[in-house]
């Protein structure tokens, strides 16, 4: 069980992470003009780009962690009882992976891994 | 709490000296509006308004005590050394938390005066609250100093800390505190969130830590490093602004979270200690 010094260590590191692979990502969309950006082909292109589809992953990650932690505090702060405190974690961790796993799906699948 | 942080700051604005002569232009009396409630015997919440003469010097609670003694002696207020010491009056002036012995009422920017219950504690009857909770949190961080190798109690043999007047200046302010409550008060978390300790508790976790005659560990605390210890400050900073001792909880709390992180270095150094035989003159 983790300590809550480490649980906001890694909320602040997380934060800090996103903010950096999302400016990245926005600078990304402006290498050409914006509404070519999000074309068919080149949002493909994008998936294909291991690079790329490794700071999309990042992305996904950093801020799935970061995100849900906040939930989970702002949860917290409405009621204080042990069954409240206890769903809230489980909720919160349980739709986490949950975003991760389909966010990572739909990666390996725009890849062209995932399907023949 | 936005509302209350926007009056403190407007309180600030301004010389006081300025403010009182403006307002005590051509005013001899004040209307004092206290707030009544007594749910022992079904009294329901109501205010109380009273005519009460004022010299320069009258505080709120001089006021108060006026309301009390020639109006109405039902009203329920605690005070005790009417010196800002104590801590005892502790209520709400205008809507911000205030000791009610160190607020002149020439302070004030109107001829009325509204006296309540300070919010986030439990109400006993008209402006007494309960500190039940507050002082609990306030145990929980073990506010005294730890060192296993002064025997304060054996009175054969003396120690002596020996500290820096740098080492002091660690956490003299914060030792300042006299527990009147106003911190709490008017923290938004403790509105929110009854668990979290307070804004007073957190900063005497810090007053200790910061302490070189202290050797216990008070970071790996459960009521400081828990789901709503210290992490769960907003860091608004209303109790540095309400606090009429000038201590900075708000700072305190900071302080101790980056020692927590380690983003600060904590190498705590410990105060000499000198042992000093029976009837050896400490000096």
């Amino acid at each position: 069980m983790l300590r809550e010094r480490q649980i906001m260590r890694i909320h602040y590191i997380t934060g800090l992470a996103a903010l950096f692979v999302v400016a990245v990502h926005i600078l990304m969309r402006l290498i050409m003009p914006f509404h070519m950006s999000l074309q068919y082909s080149n949002v493909i292109a994008n998936y294909h780009n291991l690079p790329y589809v490794v700071l999309l992953e990042s992305i996904l990650v950093l801020l799935a962690i970061h995100g849900f932690n906040g939930l989970r505090i702002i949860l917290l702060e409405l009621r204080q009882n042990r069954t409240w405190e206890n769903g809230v974690t489980i909720s919160t961790i349980a739709a986490m992976i949950a975003i991760i796993a389909f966010g990572t799906r739909t990666i390996i699948i725009a890849n062209g891994l995932g399907v023949v | 709490m936005s509302g209350i942080i926007k009056k403190i700051s407007m309180l600030r604005t301004g010389s006081k000296h300025e403010r009182s002569e403006k307002s005590l232009r051509g005013r001899s009396s004040i209307v004092l509006r206290v707030y009544r409630a007594n749910k022992a015997v079904g009294d329901s919440a109501h205010y109380d308004t009273f005519d009460v003469p004022i010299q320069r010097w009258t505080t709120v609670l001089d006021a108060l005590l006026y309301a009390k003694s020639y109006k109405d002696t039902s009203i329920g207020i605690r005070y005790s050394c009417r010196m800002a010491s104590c801590g005892s009056c502790g209520m709400k002036i205008n809507g911000i938390p205030r000791l009610a012995c160190y607020t002149n009422v020439s302070e004030m920017e109107s001829g009325v005066i509204s006296c309540e219950p300070l919010t986030n504690f439990p109400l006993i009857r008209d402006l007494v609250t309960d500190f039940h909770q507050f002082f609990s949190h306030h145990k929980s961080v073990r506010p005294y100093i730890i060192n296993q190798n002064a025997d304060l109690r054996d009175r054969k043999e003396l120690s002596e800390f020996i500290q820096s007047p740098r080492d002091v200046d660690e956490y003299l302010q914060s030792s300042y505190c006299i527990k009147c409550g106003l911190c709490y008060s008017a923290c938004p978390t403790v509105a929110t969130d009854t668990k979290f300790p307070g804004p007073q508790a957190l900063a005497q976790a810090y007053r200790y830590s910061a302490d070189t005659r202290d050797t216990g560990s008070r970071e790996d605390m459960k009521a400081i490093d828990d789901k709503h210890g210290i992490w769960r400050c907003h860091f608004a900073g209303s109790c540095s602004s309400v606090c009429p001792k000038g201590v900075d909880p708000a700072l305190g709390i900071q302080l101790l979270r980056g020692h927590m992180m380690s983003f600060s270095k904590h190498n705590k150094k410990i105060a000499e200690l000198k042992h000093h035989s029976h009837g050896n003159q400490i000096t």
